[in-house]
């Protein structure tokens, strides 16, 4: 296991592509040391920036202690092996991992997870906006994988998804499942407003407060149980709504009816 | 400054060399018979070989729309970055690369002349800002005009002379070099909404067709004895069953061509080259466009070919640009320039496993195969529409090599190849005819008399490429030449060279080359034509020409017109 101080508290954006357990493993504690990163516009040496301790036990983990908010793309494109950061760790995290896991015990920046394919990543604290979003402009989102936040998250959860799923434990913001075509998104409490706008595939389910479903929505009936993924369920009833109609859609909003009062005026298009 | 390119293989199609071993003399920016041997720098181009600087006859780099293309497309960029070095400054793009990169990337492979072929005239003056920010190469930029309000009233009263001063100023007042029309007739119907679908269509509110359009202009072109000829993006670009209509408008001027010399350029002809009734019975229709190009004279063509890769799609076919939203669901932009032109702008991925764009790339290589005279058609990829034009090695393999396109073939859908008329085609292109088709033939379809040759007098652009053609086989070793034809070992700009071992070694800046065009009777800039740029304008006349202090270096090319 290989375990990471942070030197200072930074100032200055940290890219971190090199904190990754493949290009740890097989590496000297001198070999990891050199390795390239960048400080603002700086390139250093890992060990410029770290404290580097080494233990001889398991090669693919690596820990990581202390304030790294300011430290980007921590295991981007990871296959396989783990990283646990205890603290807040910063944006791009486990950017278009495919497998692996990455534990937070902390708040983690924003696109924690942008365009992962396979793996899992695991955050306690908040997760920001575009959690397992593509990068601006992309339309090529999550497409495998799982992300589970047992805080809060930002805006545009899961945005251009096409596959895997995302599990909130807590409450999110605005437009969750935006442009999503596949996959499943679960926010146990409360939602912000225009969940799966222009959604054209996928299962959104809220298990709180949605202040209103778009227009573009009609609703299809009402439903005991959902699941979320195999061995899990969430209980209801939820009403289930389709669309986006505007985009043609055919995806799936389920909100829950006893925290939902105020949408019973859907029923009567029932 | 004096250099002397020593022992390479020169292939200089404008004064018929092919392949001897000679040396070439520059001094103070031009080629030259021989230099002092004592003082010059020698570059030893022993088993390369020494080709004219890279002309690209269509490319857009710049402009409105490109910078549009830009903005709507982050993720374009952040894959695709340079940092900046203590020559060269940092850019972004793949497909839509910022002014300097672009500058940078095409020096990289022996290019050093560039056309940018659409410039909507009101934004003028943002294209000649990134041109002059377009460093390492001579550029140049054409109108867009076929749309244009006053070209289409003009046409309607029948009076060729004085559209054809209206378009004199407008080359002049826009820093333009060429006549562009795109989608002639259809880009005015897209302002109501509507296409045109032929060339005798009427084009609302005018009452004239696209061939009145085009044949208009063709003979403009000609009363001002502009040296390019007119540049057409056909109509119906993109449809299946558009080959009909492209051999159409090859075939409307055909009577206006003179002395066997070109009267039209169909511009990125793959695009306009597809048979069929719909998307499922697509074909090529590159054999019928081949022959009759064979057969003519008065037509010069460039591939527009297809790379299976992310790209930007960006034309002033406003209508063509909405067809490919509709079909491709992803972001776009449209614009409709007052009253000039359109635009349109969607990003798009070609597949190898697609069977239509499968057959859009066989359809470009074949054109480029079947028309036999190299002199007619040219090597694009209509940047960045089929492809970025950092995939212009690639096409070289393609053409010079049968093995690497049944490599390709191996790799596309299989329906596409089953029907590809790529496997019975044995032609493989030799240096000289990738020479012609990559720089000699497109400066001479552009008028350019000073490019795109290494005769004495020519300008020193010159690409240095290593690879020996004595010793190796095109045809086999295809990768070979595709590695040797990315990275230039020289590129020489101007005398100076510029990159060494594929790698900028000096930055230099190019000049814009537009035409002043002179008319015996200057236009008459009367109240009315104010008046109609105040009504119809939200740019004044007083603000809309681009006066010459705007270009940084500024090369304008003399013309005498015949009215």
């Amino acid at each position: 296991m290989i375990t990471l101080y942070p030197l200072k508290e930074f100032q200055h954006p940290i890219i971190a592509e090199c904190i990754n357990p493949e290009v740890f493993q097989g590496k000297t504690i001198q070999e990891i040391g050199a390795l390239k990163i960048w400080e603002g516009n700086k390139q250093k040496k890992l060990e410029e920036l770290f404290k580097i301790e080494k233990d001889e036990t398991d090669n693919l983990t690596i820990t990581i202690r202390g304030n790294i908010s300011k430290v980007r793309r921590i295991g981007t494109g990871m296959e396989n092996g783990e990283i646990i950061i205890h603290g807040d760790a910063g944006m791009h995290l486990g950017e278009e991992m495919k497998g692996g896991k990455i534990t937070v015990h902390g708040n983690v920046g924003s696109w924690a997870g942008s365009m992962m394919k396979g793996g899992t990543i695991e955050i306690h604290g908040n997760a920001s906006d575009y959690l397992g979003a593509p990068y601006r402009g992309s339309s090529e989102g999550m497409r495998g994988g799982k992300i589970v936040v047992y805080g809060n998250v930002g805006n545009e959860t899961g945005a251009h998804m096409r596959k895997g799923i995302i599990k909130i434990y807590g409450s999110a913001g605005q437009f969750a499942g935006f442009r999503m075509r596949k996959g499943t998104i679960y926010i146990q409490k409360d939602a912000g407003n225009r969940v799966g706008a222009c959604m054209t595939g996928g299962k959104i389910i809220v298990g709180g407060f949605l202040e209103s479903v778009l227009p573009t929505f009609t609703i299809e009936g009402t439903k005991g149980k959902v699941k979320i993924e195999e061995g899990e369920k969430a209980t209801g009833p939820f009403y289930l709504f389709i669309g986006d109609h505007a985009e043609k859609g055919n995806g799936k909003i389920y909100v829950s009816k006893e925290k939902n009062p105020h949408l019973s005026c859907y029923e009567k298009f029932l | 400054m004096e250099l002397l390119i020593r022992n390479g293989f020169v292939y200089d199609p404008i004064n018929g060399v092919n392949g001897e071993k000679m040396d070439i003399a520059v001094k103070d920016g031009k080629i030259v018979e021989k230099v002092n041997e004592n003082k010059a720098r020698e570059i030893d181009a022993s088993g390369m070989i020494v080709m004219p600087g890279g002309v690209d006859i269509h490319c857009h780099i710049a402009g409105s729309e490109v910078n549009t293309g830009r903005l709507l497309r982050p993720e374009d960029h952040f894959r695709d970055f340079e940092r900046k070095t203590s020559i060269t400054r940092s850019g972004v793009g793949y497909s839509i690369p910022s002014t300097f990169t672009t500058g940078y990337r095409y020096a990289r492979m022996g290019y050093t002349t560039i056309m940018n072929p659409s410039m909507p005239p009101l934004e003028a003056k943002h294209t000649h800002e990134e041109l002059n920010d377009t460093p390492m190469v001579d550029k140049a930029t054409y109108p867009l005009l076929g749309d244009w309000w006053f070209v289409l009233e003009y046409l309607k009263n029948a009076s060729i002379e004085e559209c054809a001063r209206y378009v004199a100023w407008m080359i002049a007042s826009t820093k333009g070099y060429a006549i562009k029309i795109v989608n002639p007739g259809g880009l005015e119907a897209w302002g109501f909404g509507h296409n045109v679908a032929s060339l005798d269509d009427q084009v609302p509110y005018f009452g004239i067709t696209p061939r009145e359009i085009v044949r208009g202009l063709c003979k403009v072109n000609k009363l001002l004895n502009l040296p390019h000829t007119i540049h057409v993006h056909t109509n119906n670009l993109g449809k299946p069953g558009n080959y009909k209509t492209a051999i159409e408008t090859m075939r409307c001027v055909e009577d206006l061509a003179a002395e066997n010399k070109p009267a039209i350029h169909i511009t990125h002809c793959q695009f306009c080259a597809f048979k069929g009734d719909d998307w499922r019975t697509l074909e090529s229709g590159a054999e019928d466009i081949a022959n009759y190009v064979n057969a003519h004279s008065h037509v010069t063509m460039d591939m527009g070919q297809v790379i299976f890769t992310d790209t930007t799609t960006m034309t002033a076919d406003g209508p063509f640009q909405y067809t490919l939203y509709e079909l491709s669901g992803n972001k776009w932009v449209n614009h409709d320039v007052e009253t000039e032109t359109s635009a349109g702008i969607v990003p798009f991925r070609y597949r190898r496993k697609s069977y239509v764009h499968a057959v859009q790339w066989s359809i470009g290589l074949e054109l480029a195969l079947l028309i036999k005279d190299s002199w007619k058609i040219f090597m694009t990829t209509d940047h960045p529409n089929g492809g970025p034009f950092i995939a212009y090695p690639k096409i070289i393999a393609w053409l010079m090599s049968k093995k690497a396109r049944e490599a390709t073939l191996e790799k596309i859908s299989s329906k596409a190849r089953s029907r590809s008329l790529l496997p019975s085609i044995d032609r493989e292109l030799s240096f000289y005819e990738i020479a012609t088709m990559t720089r000699a033939g497109q400066a001479k379809a552009l008028g350019l008399k000073g490019k795109g040759h290494l005769g004495v007098g020519a300008d020193a652009d010159i690409a240095i490429y290593d690879v020996n053609p004595e010793t190796v086989d095109p045809s086999r070793k295809y990768k070979r030449v595709r590695r040797a034809f990315k990275r230039a070992a020289y590129t020489i700009k101007g005398g100076k060279v510029v990159v060494e071992n594929g790698e900028i070694v000096q930055s230099v800046k190019g000049a814009t080359m537009w035409l002043d065009v002179q008319t015996s009777e200057p236009v008459k800039i009367s109240d009315d034509m104010k008046r109609r740029f105040r009504e119809y304008w939200t740019v004044e006349y007083e603000n809309y020409p681009v006066t010459e202090h705007y270009l940084e270096i500024s090369h304008p090319i003399k013309v005498k017109a015949s009215v």
